[in-house]
């Protein structure tokens, strides 16, 4: 029996209709196109009226397919499905083109885009008759959830979620939680202390019932789906019995070897072989730094081993893999501060005075090496001039197209720093001050008050060559104040480079092992830059903090927030739909050739050693459709995107094409009829 | 050498995460292209299955676009570089058939480059303009001859080509 | 591996010790050079601001003459090698120049296609493909106890050129370091010589020559090493004046790197040309590298 076609083509207003002849297309649908028997064109086929009159053509037309040419199915797909739904058709017997962003948004002949409109309808028009009901699968939802990363926003997740009495499982990289917020000294624009909010939080954390906190620990693999993702952790090695240890700290106060701590103290201070990172980390569990051990070196020492009270030490611990299962998985893996080595003009690892903002945090933390004395790395020299220099690999075609967001009001904050603690002439060098937050704009009054010198220009060299007397034993910043149009040139005793935020080293790895994208940045990408920005493509998958893009502590808060209210409603919930777009192999058909095995990145095809046939795992495919086109034989389908719908659109779009006339075996699929 | 009026039609493949998307942006900004592309969204670019471009070539397309996620940017973990591997094969087989390869164009383009997208179907269709119409169909209707010979073979062999059930 | 050599007309003047220590050093090193026949001008730094289209036709005759089987081309000169480098770019990325300069080569017989030759620099050809392990292998005087100042310039390491870090050059810095001297860290080693100021407005290019001369002084670098003639005529030839005009007393001496390469490759001074600068730089090599080479020529 021949299917009854409706094909709806919106005006959208005047976005579509202002340059495609949207009744030429609803007349040509009707006219050239097999089994149309509805062809309409309406103001807004996404408003109600719009709606309605798809949901009454069913009923009273008896529509068996309906075809809507509109905006992109990103956007309505789900609107028109519903309708049809109301209308009594299956949603999977809809199809929707795209005549708004394919088309009239974006040529320039308003006969050319009709034309072009015509093609895209009739090959959805031919495509929708080969659709065939689908029923959407639902699967439970394991109410545990996995957080990625200790820092402020997997924290503000993690709690969250925790305080609902959802469990948690929190997997942090360091030894510690806390992550670059625990290294600041004061937050902008309140100046409050950053260990005194952020501390609370960490040990609410480890203390929480609900969290299981895994610290020195990383993802090792993530497999399933959302609802029931399995995930591999493995636990690093920390020479340490975790349930053994009391935290009581006398391995690290014996430990007789120093090293430069990089990770924590950027450089700055020194820590021990055996160490915690910080005075109030989380947990109060020390790590054994092989790599620095005299143990690990030449087999001698053993101080802490001899002096643990409770015979903790573990030189022979191995890293273990832990298994858990979860239902949705948050990310929240930060950033890494940019390399200053690589704008060597800059001078940063050549001259001495010149320090990463990073380096000056340590300096100005009370509880940092200098114990929050501002002094040049003599230790003793309080610095009378200082230059920050703004935007170093940020907004810089060199390195990093972006914005880093945070470098302007964290410079203000150094300067204010600065010149509370040391009375210096603090000389800001900017490219644009942002500061649009809340309470931002005052803050930067207040400096512009507090004498701050801002330069506007980009400062092409640091340098220690000196020109005139004024500049000897100085670093020298010279810049061009582009509000003067002046080279200039200011001899200091301290730089500080802003440098920019940049991805995670391994960011764009562990986005591969949970299936989730970066922008060409490296920033994970998410499913809406504005109207779902914790979601990625992936469902069940949420991306919380700078991990998704440079911001501050209060936009993490609310990212990580954000994405724990996600979970929560999807914990609510207790299932979830999964499209039914899966593949499926016709086995009386499959000749156990293995091609499509390999094929699947989920592992989502079986065989069968006694039938020698290969199966597709439901659950575990995600509809990519490659094992399809892979399969010799042709007995996969891939539900609503088989080979008869691609071949009838492709049939479709080409219309107007010389009819291929001769060629024995065509224009079955299809029905047009060239004009 | 090419007629200034020849419109050519091209098919492109664009999958559903990314250049399908950047298809979408390169609409909300305005990004303003040649209009000779009919774009059919399939979920991956590892959907393309070869014969599409070549039923797309017959039926009188005289180009093909497949447009996925960047190498290392599937929304599939890896299936662009399938896709990969399919297109160079196709081009391989496409030479053999005297098809010139700028007729069938695989691009990256990520959900945030409308841009690029709008310039690699402006670059695609320049290209196709340039060597002019394929005019499969209608040789294949001029060699109907030809194609009646082949089709007399693959009858009378009709049953060694069946695929045992 | 052999390269066509583009000499240049400073190379055959002035700054002869350059050319004859490029080719000492080459015939060391294992690598050939071979002239091309019938060279002319590049244009230098002022033909580009005259008349565009004609520099790039005279400098890209250079580019047409070269043989297919010469597909690599070496100017020891930083001018000679921007010109030419640019002169292949600006074909390469305008049709219209492209099209217009073979018109003026077609004149001559002669045609350029963009690319088919590969313009490059001495230093990248030391440091890339003859690299550090070859390098290290053929030193026969260590320059142990040298304090070199390495200065590029501005020319050579211009963004398009590619091969070092633009605006902190390291290359030079290295090939020293691996022959065992002391590179010190010059902060002004791509800064301006004062190029042809010297003839326009003395006092700005006397100015610009004492910085270098003092970073050189203020950093303890027994001599400053160029690449280009400009900058090695400018910091020599200059210096006595600039002392006089600023009372200051410059003793600094200024040699290409080819001769100092030439002197850790065993070769003598007189094989390299040492002494043919104006403030000499044999008795400072001669004292930090204890066992000086035999005839000193200065």
């Amino acid at each position: 029996m021949a299917e009854r076609v409706g094909v709806y083509v919106c005006h959208c207003g005047s976005n579509i209709a202002g340059k495609v002849d949207v009744a030429d297309v609803a007349k040509f649908a009707s006219e050239h196109i097999k089994d149309v028997v509805v062809a309409r064109d309406y103001k807004f086929m996404c408003s109600d009226l719009g709606q309605k009159m798809v949901e009454e053509d069913i009923k009273k037309e008896g529509l068996t397919r309906v075809v809507v040419a509109a905006c992109s199915p990103h956007l309505h797909e789900k609107t028109f499905r519903r309708a049809c739904s109301n209308g009594g058709l299956n949603p999977y017997l809809l199809d929707m083109t795209n005549i708004r962003e394919h088309c009239s948004w974006v040529h320039k002949d308003p006969v050319a885009a009709t034309e072009k409109a015509k093609s895209l309808v009739s090959a959805s028009a031919e495509r929708v008759k080969f659709q065939q009901p689908l029923e959407p699968m639902y699967v439970d939802v394991n109410p545990t959830t996995l957080v990625v990363g200790g820092g402020i926003a997997g924290l503000q997740a993690t709690l969250e979620l925790a305080d609902a009495g959802h469990k948690v499982v929190l997997v942090e990289r360091l030894p510690s939680i806390g992550g670059h917020m625990a290294q600041f000294d004061k937050t902008f624009p309140t100046l409050d202390c950053s260990a005194c909010i952020l501390t609370p939080k960490m040990s609410e954390v480890g203390q929480h019932e609900n969290v299981r906190l895994l610290t020195y620990a990383e993802l090792e693999e993530v497999t399933g789906s959302v609802g029931n993702f399995h995930v591999k952790i493995r636990q690093k090695a920390r020479k340490v019995d975790f349930d053994l240890c009391t935290g009581c700290g006398i391995c690290v106060e014996k430990c007789p070897r120093k090293v430069v701590d990089t990770e924590f103290e950027a450089g700055m201070g020194m820590r021990k072989a055996i160490y915690m990172p910080f005075p109030q980390a989380v947990p109060r569990v020390p790590v054994l730094d092989t790599e620095s051990c005299i143990w690990f070196e030449r087999q001698r020492c053993q101080t802490c081993e001899k002096l643990c009270p409770t015979k903790a030490i573990r030189f022979d611990q191995e890293d273990e893999i832990i298994e858990v299962d979860v239902g949705n998985i948050i990310i929240a893996t930060g950033w890494k501060p940019f390399d200053c080595t690589k704008i060597p003009q800059y001078g940063y690892g050549r001259l001495p005075n010149v320090y990463t903002g990073m380096e000056f945090e340590r300096l100005c933390n009370a509880a940092g090496p200098t114990s929050g004395k501002i002094v040049l790395r003599d230790g003793k020299t309080v610095p009378k001039s200082v230059a920050i220099i703004h935007c170093v690999g940020s907004r810089d075609l060199n390195h990093n197209p972006y914005c880093s967001g945070i470098c302007c009001m964290a410079a203000l904050k150094f300067a204010h720093l600065l010149i509370e603690k040391t009375g210096a002439q603090v000389y800001s060098f900017y490219i644009d001050i942002r500061t649009n937050q809340k309470d931002y704009e005052e803050f930067y009054q207040r400096l512009l008050q507090e004498g701050v010198h801002f330069v506007r220009g980009k400062v092409s060299e640091v340098t220690d060559a000196t020109r005139r007397p004024d500049e000897t034993g100085k670093t020298i910043v010279q810049c061009e104040d582009t509000l003067t149009g002046r080279q200039e040139r200011y001899p200091v005793d301290m730089v500080i480079l802003m440098g920019a935020l940049e991805p995670q080293f391994d960011a764009r790895e562990l986005g591969l092992k949970c299936g989730i994208s970066c922008s060409m940045a490296g920033f994970y990408t998410e499913r809406h830059p504005k109207l779902d920005p914790v979601a990625t493509m992936t469902d069940g998958i949420f991306i919380a903090g700078v991990c998704q893009g440079p911001k501050d502590i209060p936009a993490s808060v609310v990212q990580g927030a954000a994405a724990a209210a996600r979970v929560a409603g999807m914990i609510t919930k207790g299932k979830v739909m999964i499209e039914p777009i899966v593949a499926s192999i016709r086995e009386e058909d499959c000749s156990g050739c293995r091609i499509c095995n390999n094929m699947c990145p989920y592992n989502a095809i079986e065989f069968d050693e006694t039938r020698a046939v290969s199966r597709v795992i439901t659950a575990l495919c995600k509809g990519c459709g490659t094992c399809v086109s892979a399969c010799p034989a042709g007995v996969i389908e891939g539900a609503h995107f088989n080979n008869s719908q691609i071949f009838a659109e492709i049939e479709g779009a080409l219309w107007d094409a010389v009819p291929p006339a001769g060629v024995p075996g065509e224009s079955e699929s299809a029905g047009v009829s060239a004009s | 050498m090419s007629d200034d009026s020849f419109e050519p039609k091209i098919v492109g493949f664009l999958c559903n995460w990314c250049s399908y998307r950047a298809a979408d942006l390169a609409g909300t900004a305005r990004i303003s292209h040649a209009p000779n592309v009919r774009i059919i969204r399939v979920m991956c670019s590892g959907r393309v299955d070869p014969t599409f471009v070549l039923k797309a070539l017959s039926l009188g397309a005289d180009g093909v676009m497949i447009a996925g996620c960047h190498p290392g940017e599937c929304h599939y973990i890896e299936q662009n570089y399938k896709a990969m591997r399919r297109y160079y094969m196709l081009q391989h087989t496409l030479k053999a058939m005297g098809v010139e390869e700028q007729r069938v164009q695989l691009v990256w383009a990520s959900a945030a480059e409308g841009q690029q997208l709008a310039d690699a179907i402006d670059k695609l269709v320049a290209d196709v303009k340039a060597l002019g119409p394929l005019g499969w169909s209608k040789n294949w209707a001029e060699n109907g001859d030809r194609i009646r010979a082949l089709e007399d073979i693959v009858n009378e062999h009709k049953e060694a080509l069946e695929v045992p059930r | 591996m052999k390269y066509a050599y583009y000499p240049g007309c400073s190379l055959e003047a002035g700054s002869a010790a350059y050319d004859v220590s490029v080719r000492a050093v080459a015939k060391v090193l294992g690598f050939e050079l071979e002239e091309l026949d019938d060279w002319n001008c590049c244009g230098a730094t002022e033909y580009f601001s005259q008349d565009e289209l004609v520099a790039t036709s005279v400098i890209a005759r250079n580019l047409a003459i070269c043989r297919p089987d010469q597909k690599e081309l070496i100017a020891p000169c930083a001018a000679c090698f921007l010109n030419l480098k640019k002169t292949d770019q600006l074909m390469a990325e305008h049709s219209e120049v492209r099209s217009k300069v073979n018109e003026a080569l077609a004149a001559g017989g002669l045609h350029y296609d963009p690319g088919q030759v590969r313009v490059r620099h001495l230093l990248d050809l030391i440091y890339t493909d003859i690299g550090e392990a070859a390098l290290r292998e053929k030193i026969k005087q260590p320059l142990t106890g040298l304090r070199v100042a390495p200065y590029y310039g501005c020319q050579v390491v211009r963004p398009m050129n590619g091969f070092d870090n633009t605006e902190y050059p390291m290359k030079m810095d290295e090939l020293f370091t691996w022959l065992g001297a002391e590179v010190v860290d010059y902060p002004v080693k791509a800064h301006c010589c004062g190029g042809h100021m010297t003839q326009i407005s003395e006092g700005a290019a006397y100015e610009l020559i004492r910085r270098l001369l003092d970073s050189a002084v203020e950093h303890e670098a027994d001599l400053i090493l160029c690449m280009c003639p400009m900058c090695q005529l400018n910091l020599d030839a200059y210096q006595a004046l600039v002392s006089s005009y600023f009372q200051k007393n410059f003793q600094m001496p200024i040699i290409f790197f080819t001769q100092l390469l030439g002197v850790a490759l065993g070769l003598d001074f007189e094989t390299v040309k040492i002494g043919k600068e104006i403030v000499s730089a044999g008795p400072v090599i001669k004292a930090k590298l204890g066992a000086a080479p035999s005839q000193t020529g200065a």
